[in-house]
């Protein structure tokens, strides 16, 4: 035994390869991202992205049937896109265990909500277990490979962002051989047509009541002793269970392993010795709805439902002094995250900002392409949603005055855009469709995709011809350009716009931060040239100041990178090459 | 009483502070202690602000602290200095990187950059290191993030030794030479 240092996200992957897993697959998603490149970094194992979390639960599925076990990861948006096949694995049960890791945002610090993925406990009826730090989530991840098994059903371990993203001191073990259990034709278990499936919703039950008495004696939930003269006692699960231990060390606590199904003998003994239970709890009241509806005397003190929990929210709800607090700084500017400096985004936006269109947008970096300077995006709802609100905005023809033009990323092309774009040719719309493909997943820390080419274990793969892909689905006009060269782009996007049909632009350039440059070159502006007319501060390029007392742009050596963005949109010539009075370089189309 | 230390790292994404934490909490580590870090990627590592916290100490429990309750705060630019400059113990350690990096509101002229902030951030008990600099006379810039280590190294518990070993273990081979002695210039910088 040895104790490490590992994130939550690298002690999943850990506890699912010593629990005799050989199979991980998902879509990445902050914050559960790690899971997967961490488990794939094991001997014996297989671990693949697949194009969606719909196709990853799809692959464990089978996976699973096939007896080996496996590790399906995703993030909490990502289970939406998954609960198709949940719903009903929920009904067929597992052959090799099935395990799926989701990772909650509390607080959003990189997602489009902050849905609670416990509510998929009763939903789903589905086991959940709650880990609270890295020594946690590798034992749980372990057992919950077992209860799979044991139980007949895939486990969910639900993460959140300071779990999966905090690292912490964890005893590993060694990885156990877990035999492959031979395939067998089960037409009742795994054929969930309505004579089965009804079948099926039976044995759920019964499952579940199995479940419930686990949970009720499982050590994996534990009790935790205060001072005798403690007035209450506090229920709680996962990471808020470090905060209940940080501010109020003195109360007796039930810290619950699984959030569903809960364990309401084990609650009301814990209950009737306390006298009265308080409930401590990140995002919805889940615990607090469930509790009271088993009649427990839960008291009102509530740590609220919205963002984040952190120790000062437990101690405002019960009543305890805030620690002294310094005065705050007033009026600092604020720091959004932006594109970086040479994105190859930042040239498709800058047309669509000079074009006035609206563009109906989606998830990844560009999705910054929304705050100023270069404030060029309308909407970002879900992964895929640019086409189908693109198109369904058109459709009302409230905005017939401004071009639509629908923006989305590779990688969120190959997960949710494809039927979009089915949908929009089987319907006969005019669409104006932008494919920004930068040869990668960025935004979550470059992970292959199946339009790049590259797979999980760093093999090269049949890179997918995007073009041929959208001319197939019936796109009446494709054509590619590089966002590097903007005179181009705006022209491309100017004409496409006005095209009757589908039309589908492919933005194509590599991340910036994909290729290590070998060239030195940087760019500087000739005060003399400068008229100060904005025209490359409004790129939004943070290698560019606007200098306070001339007014004139700035170019800061150390962050540019030579793109050239600014050199073609200067009108007045102002922007060389730093030092040695060289040609540009040349940017080809 | 169970005397956990919290030390919190920001910075703007890209600078290092990731790298810093890491090697942090493994040396509280090698040190006997329990330990917890916390911090945040994906969106705002786009040049966004950071933050990462580590807590060390016989038992740690929580992974991050509210305001009131860091022990060492290191900045490692001094905007996100006096941003998380409440986030302090009265008596706690304020170390800033003497180097402010302007966010994109400021650069593109949509609100200035704040003004006297060294003075305000001196006034708050500062002790500044340009870190770039001192980590350029025996290294490159990016080794700032362990000059700032180093310094912060002096206020913490832990043997020189151990700082070293790990910083052996988690940087690139070739540069560990290189980062051995920004992470002692550091040190130096500060009197230890």
């Amino acid at each position: 035994m040895k104790r490490v240092l590992l994130s939550g996200n690298e002690a999943i992957a850990r506890g699912a390869w010593e629990a005799g897993a050989s199979f991980g697959v998902g879509y990445p998603g902050t914050p559960s991202t790690e899971v997967l490149e961490t488990f794939a970094r094991f001997e014996a194992v297989r671990a693949e992205w697949a194009p969606n979390e719909k196709v990853a639960l799809e692959v464990a599925a089978g996976v699973s049937l096939g007896g080996v076990r496996v590790l399906a990861t995703m993030k909490h948006v990502g289970m939406n896109v998954a609960a198709d096949p949940l719903m009903t694995l929920a009904y067929t049960g597992v052959t090799g265990g099935l395990v799926i890791l989701v990772a909650d945002d509390p607080g959003m610090h990189s997602s489009q909500n902050e849905q609670d993925s416990r509510n998929w406990g009763p939903f789903a009826k589905v086991p959940i277990l709650e880990p609270s730090d890295s020594e946690e989530a590798y034992r749980f991840v372990c057992d919950a490979f077992d209860l799979s098994e044991r139980f007949d059903t895939p486990v969910i371990v639900r993460s959140t962002v300071r779990v999966s993203h905090a690292k912490g001191l964890v005893e590993v073990g060694e990885r156990r051989q877990h035999d492959v259990q031979p395939y067998t034709k089960r037409v009742g278990k795994w054929v969930m047509m309505p004579g089965m499936a009804k079948v099926r919703r039976v044995e759920v039950d019964k499952r579940t009541a199995a479940l419930t008495e686990w949970a009720e004696t499982t050590d994996l939930t534990r009790e935790e002793p205060g001072a005798p003269d403690a007035a209450f006692g506090v229920v709680t699960a996962g990471v808020s269970y470090q905060y209940v231990r940080e501010v109020l060390p003195d109360v007796p606590v039930l810290k619950l392993a699984a959030s569903w199904p809960l364990p309401p003998e084990r609650l009301a003994a814990f209950a009737e010795k306390c006298g009265r239970v308080a409930v401590v709890e990140e995002l919805d009241p889940y615990l607090r709805t469930n509790l009271l509806a088993m009649g427990l005397p839960v008291m009102p003190e509530d740590v609220g439902h919205i963002g984040e929990l952190e120790p000062s929210r437990v101690r405002a709800a019960f009543g305890l002094p805030a620690l002294p607090v310094r005065q705050r700084f007033d009026d600092l500017p604020p720091r959004p995250p932006m594109l970086c400096p040479g994105c190859p985004h930042r040239g498709v936006f800058a047309a669509l900002h000079d074009m006035e269109a609206i563009v109906t947008g989606d998830i990844g970096c560009y999705t910054l392409s929304a705050l100023a300077p270069l404030a060029a995006m309308d909407t970002c709802v879900d992964m895929g949603a640019s086409l189908g609100m693109g198109y369904g905005l058109h459709k009302t023809g409230s905005t017939a005055d401004r071009p639509i033009v629908q923006v989305i990323g590779d990688s969120t092309f190959a997960h949710s855009g494809l039927t979009g774009l089915l949908h929009e040719v089987y319907n006969t719309g005019h669409a104006t469709i932008v494919v920004l493909d930068n040869r990668t997943t960025a935004m979550t820390g470059h992970q292959g995709n199946p339009v790049s080419g590259v797979t999980l274990h760093g093999e090269g793969a049949p890179e997918i011809d995007l073009e041929a892909v959208c001319r197939a689905l019936g796109a009446s006009n494709v054509v590619t350009v590089n966002p590097n060269n903007l005179k181009r782009t705006a022209k491309t996007l100017a004409e496409e716009v006005e095209r009757s049909g589908v039309s589908v632009i492919i933005a194509r350039a590599p991340c910036v931060l994909l290729e290590r440059r070998t060239d030195t070159n940087t760019f500087a502006v000739q005060p003399d040239a400068c008229t100060c007319c904005d025209m490359c501060v409004q790129l939004g390029c943070p290698a560019i100041a606007k200098d306070p007392r001339t007014l004139k742009a700035v170019i800061d050596p150390a962050l540019c990178i030579a793109c050239t963005h600014c050199v073609q949109v200067c009108r007045y010539g102002a922007i060389k090459p730093a030092g040695a009075a060289c040609d540009l370089p040349e940017v080809r189309s | 009483m169970n005397e956990v230390t919290t030390v919190l790292l920001v910075g703007v994404g890209g600078q290092g502070t990731i790298l810093a934490g890491d090697v942090l909490a493994r040396a509280a580590a090698a040190e006997g202690y329990d330990v917890k870090l916390s911090e945040v990627h994906g969106m705002s590592q786009r040049g966004g602000s950071v933050d990462t916290t580590v807590r060390f100490g016989p038992h740690v429990y929580a992974p991050i602290v509210e305001a009131g309750a860091v022990d060492h705060l290191v900045a490692f630019e001094t905007i996100e200095a006096a941003r998380w400059t409440h986030y302090l113990k009265p008596g706690g350690t304020l170390l800033v990187n003497d180097r402010e990096i302007h966010p994109l509101p400021v650069l593109t002229g949509a609100m200035a950059a704040p003004q006297a902030l060294k003075t305000a951030l001196d006034y708050e008990g500062a002790t500044f290191i340009d870190a770039e600099a001192v980590a350029c006379e025996v290294a490159g810039p990016k080794s700032a993030n362990l000059v700032l280590m180093g310094a912060l190294s002096v206020s913490l518990p832990f043997s020189e030794d151990t700082w070293r070993s790990v910083i052996e273990g988690r940087v690139p081979p070739k540069t560990v030479d290189a980062n051995l002695a920004a992470f002692a210039r550091g040190r130096a910088a500060v009197g230890g």
